[in-house]
């Protein structure tokens, strides 16, 4: 197993701060991407925690009316953007090139710098806290209140430089990894043989590729509008509110697919290895996430029932919306199917997969309410709303990628989680998260509309809001006991072997963790579960060939330049033109270097 | 030996399309959806605008029509440019994609000219609605063609100092001929919608 | 293969476990139905159409939830690992998965009929004869005018019992949205768009409103109510809206009127004086109210008076300022406005 001489520092050698700022390996990006992620989940769970003290009891005090708006606008920026995806991304980073058989991903140094844009534009966004106000607008920042009008002040312009810098990372990240799908799989490694955590991540790719364009359009116009004396969303002077509704959607609806679609592939993968038998229904399950996004660039219009929709456009978005429910009942019913005559294996990787289709099955049918404009015109805008959305993006999202961490723990740091702490750690997950938010749901039947900063008493919502801040410090218990977990299992020895598991997926038949060129050979496969089908037939781990000359990408800090380039360029935007030309200056440098900086 | 090339990872394409050349039609597909966008917010304010000057007010159809022939006769240049890099003639890539820059410089003159006559004629970004999705329209699809003209005249330049096209042969020029391409089809439909179509 | 024992114990374990969680949520959901501001105690005619629908897809979405749920925790139950017993290696069924392809599509259409039938009856034109009302949304309080009728009020809409209302939903500034649970869906106020809604108050009584689209800092202030009265006590109502403001009672509410036409004159109109303000509320009757401030409070001497002495420390971001007026000067303007009936 031998390197090219001097070409790459070996996995055991000392890793400084310069190894990790000029990295192109896929495994520690996805770390960095990793690390990143759950440090904002913890900062956007705290301003839900500010949140829902504030909410416990009428007329609280514990957050005044403008701060109060600018914790859930960041509390949702923060979870989507800044937690979610970047946590999905963390994954796909490090397990593509490993479930395809490959050695990195197809443009390592994009991908180190799709990295770094999003540092950037992370920390831009939340520096707003400090510089003048974090935006207040709520995640969508509907239009004319986002204009300089009515939102003076920097908030909304860190909203604007923020999410650009943000989009552009996702966009050079899924061209990368749509890329590296396509053309990078072992041999014998056709599309319907890949895991369906990568059909779900090629599928989540696609959605962003297209979307993503959208939403720039819509901020570039936000930005002129509050910059360059435009009024695309001014209607006195002949701009449309509805305009920004609309392009945001078409985006932002398909970023919900975004979110969910990792977390329903590891759960995919997680189900059949602990229940030991096959997925149910692989075909079905490719298509039915196929479906969901299709159909998913079909629906927007559903979150804008209330604002005045003809017949014709209610009734077909409303169609469309009910349509989706056909795929995504599909993949319930064969998460199911693989549970079905199962030999289940109940560790805390399981539980949290098997909750996740009781979970998200409750956050699904109260989307499917939603979907019929009637009923939505009393859900719209209350807390029935809020309670939809997390039962999906925490019942369903952060709950599949909880299953996913104590699933691939073993193959990322070669140790185990503790099964005790984790049990607790689920248990008290699952028993917070339904008290804080199907309450939620009476809240909205009650009419309590969502984006109130207080209440009042005669109301009859203090009970319900009060369980569900209860709640919310149960989740919060549950997340520290997590990380007590995660710090005490890091300071062990690691010691796990290469299948802890017995699971069926290529990423298992290395090392854990494993070493910077993944793959001492490439595998060959020969079936959808490749290393069942080669314990099953007495396949034997290939002979390491004698000579074996492996290449890797050498490091590279131009990426590191370029995203610090962007950032200047983004901060030169909000306050001196001069810091943007540097900004180009800076990128223009990076992508010269870049180009002609040597590969091998 | 094939274990120590699969080992190696360069040349695998399963799909058997270089990877760089992918990566470049998967990201126009994300170009069409920004540029739709931008024409549709372009065609959702037709005929909303408050104030004058409207189109018919300002658009000089000949001149813009000459602007177009030059950026399509680009296109021309760069399928010779493609060619002569694909058939090892190093001379006739070199002067196609000098024609190409040339050619796009000229379009990027005529906008620009374009521009400041439209602003002394009182339509600039504040105006009206035409304004505003005018000049973001075809603002942003001539920086496309700007970055366009960097990135050829970064071929063009590499190509003249390693005096030869190296050993990805033709396929940066191909590349970019590909994303110069897709900059003149979304001017031919800026073009028709924007200018012709009243 | 008949299930066993076992497996049917286990089952009806799960199925009585989902059965309680459910009978528990059910409990939670009926009580709801009595709040002040629910939308489960539908009042009109709009409101129990889309109410009808929103019962149906209840239940047939805690059928299917009873059914998913039952059947994950039966098997999580029943294909626990024990000695002896291997996992089945089956890839799929066909003929299974069509089934419940199929079963979705049907419950789709089911929900979708109904819906689509709403979804055009009320969006089509109101009825001939209805009421006209114009509701104009401000941060943060809310406009109501009439406009065949030729009142103007602010923050509290009387409306008369079993007559078609037609709503016609303007904003002056941002997005707002119009809702009464127990008599209407939701629709927007989008500034420069015509939405309307329409429905038939079924009943009398006072009904709670407040607006449901995020609307700036005092959103969550930003709050109505809607009088439903008979006929009889409707027109009686509109008659004295008419009417100009009552003339000052008494040397103190006399000042205060001096105090309102010069200060208060800047944004609010009363009419029958020379204050002619078009920014604020119209306050002509505003002692006619039951409440104050958008229906933050009710509408007492104690509130009025703190609202006038500060109101952005009672309603944050209002755009009505403090005034720094003194207590000699409040005291007066409190006994006139209160006169104001």
């Amino acid at each position: 197993m031998a390197t090219a001489a001097g070409t790459f520092p070996q996995a055991h050698e000392e890793s400084t701060i310069w190894t990790w700022l000029t990295t192109v390996d896929h495994k520690k990006i996805g770390a960095m991407y990793g690390v990143t992620g759950f440090a904002f989940f913890l900062l956007a769970g705290f301003e839900a925690l500010l949140i829902r003290t504030q909410l416990a009891v009428p007329n609280g005090t514990v957050v005044d009316a403008e701060r109060f708006n600018q914790l859930f606008s960041m509390h949702a920026l923060t979870m989507i953007f800044l937690a979610i995806m970047p946590l999905g991304a963390s994954f796909f980073n490090f397990f593509l090139p490993l479930m395809i058989g490959a050695r990195d991903v197809a443009f390592p140094r994009l991908n180190a710098l799709s990295y770094w844009v999003f540092l950037g534009g992370a920390l831009l966004l939340t520096s707003s806290f400090v510089f003048g106000g974090a935006p207040d607008g709520g995640w969508f920042a509907y239009a004319p209140l986002s204009a300089e009008e009515f939102s003076p002040g920097t908030g909304l312009d860190f909203y604007v430089v923020g999410l650009l810098l943000l989009g552009t990372s996702s966009l050079i990240a899924s061209l990368n990894f749509a890329v590296t799908v396509i053309n990078m799989r072992a041999p014998g490694m056709s599309m319907m043989r890949l895991p369906v955590f990568i059909w779900m991540m090629l599928v989540v790719n696609f959605l962003l590729i297209l979307s993503l364009p959208v939403i720039t359009v819509a901020l570039i116009q936000l930005l002129f509008d509050r910059n360059f004396t435009t009024n695309f969303f001014t209607p006195s002077e002949g701009g449309d509110p509805i305009l920004w509704q609309h392009l945001f959607w078409v985006f932002a609806h398909p970023e919900v697919y975004v979110l969910i679609l990792p977390s329903m592939g590891i759960v995919s993968e997680v189900l059949p290895v602990f229940a030991k038998k096959p997925l149910f229904g692989y075909s079905a399950m490719v298509f039915a996430g196929v479906a969901i996004a299709v159909l998913g660039f079909a629906v927007w219009s559903h979150h804008m029932f209330t604002t005045g929709l003809d017949t014709v456009p209610q009734i077909v978005f409303s169609a469309s919306t009910m349509a989706i429910a056909v795929p995504t009942g599909i993949k319930i019913f064969n998460w199911m199917g693989t549970l079905y005559g199962g030999s289940i294996q109940f560790n805390t990787a399981m539980y949290f997969a098997v909750s996740f289709i009781a979970l998200f099955t409750i956050g699904g049918l109260s989307g499917v309410m939603h979907a019929s404009p009637p009923v939505d015109s009393q859900q719209q805008d209350s807390y029935f709303i809020v309670a939809h959305i997390h039962y999906v993006l925490f019942g369903g999202a952060i709950v599949g990628i909880f299953s996913g961490i104590y699933y691939w723990f073993p193959k990322l740091t070669g140790r185990f989680l503790d099964e005790t702490m984790g049990k607790v750690h689920f248990w008290t997950m699952f028993i917070g998260m339904n008290l804080t938010f199907f309450p939620m749901h009476f809240l909205g039947l009650s009419g309590m509309p969502r984006r109130i900063y207080t209440y009042d008493a005669d109301l009859g919502w203090e009970t319900w809001n009060m369980v569900a801040t209860i709640g919310a410090y149960v989740l919060a218990f549950s997340v520290l006991v997590f990380l007590v977990n995660f710090f005490t299992t890091m300071r062990k020895a690691p010691d796990a072997p290469d299948n802890p598991w017995d699971a069926p997926t290529l990423e298992w038949a290395t090392t854990s963790p494993p070493p910077e060129h993944d793959f001492d050979v490439i595998p060959v496969v020969r079936d959808r579960d490749p290393l069942w089908y080669d314990r099953d037939n007495g396949i034997e781990k290939p002979e390491v060939p004698a000579g074996l000359h492996i290449h890797l990408p050498p490091p590279s800090y131009f990426p590191l330049l370029m995203g610090g380039g962007s950032l200047l360029l983004g901060v030169g935007v909000l306050s001196h033109l001069a810091l943007t030309a540097l900004g180009v200056v800076i990128i223009v440098y990076s992508v010269w270097g870049w180009a002609l900086e040597p590969t091998d | 030996m094939a274990a120590a090339e699969a080992a190696h990872g360069e040349h695998h394409a399963s799909a058997g399309v270089d990877n760089r050349m992918l990566l470049m039609w998967i990201f126009l597909a994300s170009e069409c959806l920004f540029f739709g966008s931008l024409i549709s917010t372009y065609l959702i304010f037709k005929g909303e605008s408050l104030v004058r000057p409207l189109p018919e007010d300002v658009f000089d159809i000949p001149l813009t029509s000459a602007s177009t022939f030059v950026l399509l006769m680009s296109s021309f240049t760069m399928v010779l440019a493609v060619y002569g890099a694909q058939h090892a003639r190093p001379q006739m890539m070199k002067a196609a994609l000098l024609a190409t820059i040339i050619g796009g410089l000229v379009f990027l003159g005529f906008q620009v000219f374009e521009f400041k006559t439209f602003a002394d004629e009182g339509l600039t970004l504040s105006t009206n609605q035409f304004g505003a999705s005018f000049f973001v329209l075809t603002g942003f699809h001539g920086t496309h063609v700007g970055v366009g003209v960097l990135y050829l005249s970064s071929i063009l330049f590499g190509s003249m100092r390693r005096n030869g096209l190296g050993k990805d042969g033709g396929t940066h020029v191909e590349i970019v001929g590909l994303y110069w391409h897709f900059v003149d089809i979304v001017w031919i439909v800026i073009f028709t919608v924007v200018y012709l179509i009243p | 293969m008949r299930p066993s024992a076992r497996a049917i114990t286990l089952t009806i374990v799960s199925l009585a476990i989902v059965l309680v969680t459910s009978l528990l949520i059910w409990l939670g959901w009926d009580a709801t139905a009595s709040d002040p501001q629910t939308t489960l105690d539908p009042l009109s005619d709009n409101a129990r159409a889309v109410n009808d629908v929103y019962t149906l897809i209840t239940i047939l979405a805690g059928v299917v939830m009873i059914g998913v749920l039952t059947l994950v925790l039966a098997f999580s139950f029943v294909f626990r690992e024990r000695p002896g017993h291997e996992a089945q290696q089956i890839h799929g069924n066909p003929r299974l998965e069509v089934f419940w392809t199929l079963i979705p599509v049907i419950i789709v259409v089911a929900i979708a009929v109904p819906s689509f039938q709403v979804i055009v009856d009320t969006t089509g034109d109101a009825p001939d004869k209805s009421v006209e009302v114009v509701a104009t949304g401000h941060q943060w309080w809310f406009e109501f005018e009439y406009p065949e009728l030729g009142a103007l009020t602010a923050n509290e809409l009387h409306l008369p019992v079993g007559r078609s209302i037609n709503v016609e939903l303007r904003s002056g500034d941002v997005i707002h949205s119009f809702w009464v649970p127990q008599l209407s869906g939701k629709v927007d106020m989008v500034p420069g768009h015509n939405n309307r809604l329409w429905f038939t108050p079924e009943q009398t009584g006072t009904f709670l409103g407040q607006c449901a689209e995020f609307c700036g800092t005092s959103h969550a202030h930003m709050r109505f109510r809607v009088v439903v009265e008979s006929e009889a006590d409707f027109d009686a109502w509109v008659d004295s809206q008419l009417a100009d403001a009552a003339p000052a009672q008494g040397t103190l509410a006399e000042a205060g009127e001096g105090i309102a036409t010069t200060i208060c004159a800047a944004c609010h109109t009363i009419r029958g004086t020379t204050a002619a303000g078009q920014i604020g509320p119209d306050l002509t009757h505003v002692a006619s109210r039951t409440t104050l401030a958008s229906g933050m409070f009710d509408n007492d001497t104690d509130n009025l008076r703190d609202w006038l002495a500060d109101p952005p420390d009672v309603k944050p971001g209002s755009k009505m300022p403090n005034l720094n007026l003194t207590d000699e000067q409040l005291d007066q303007l409190v006994a006139y406005l209160q006169g104001l009936d």
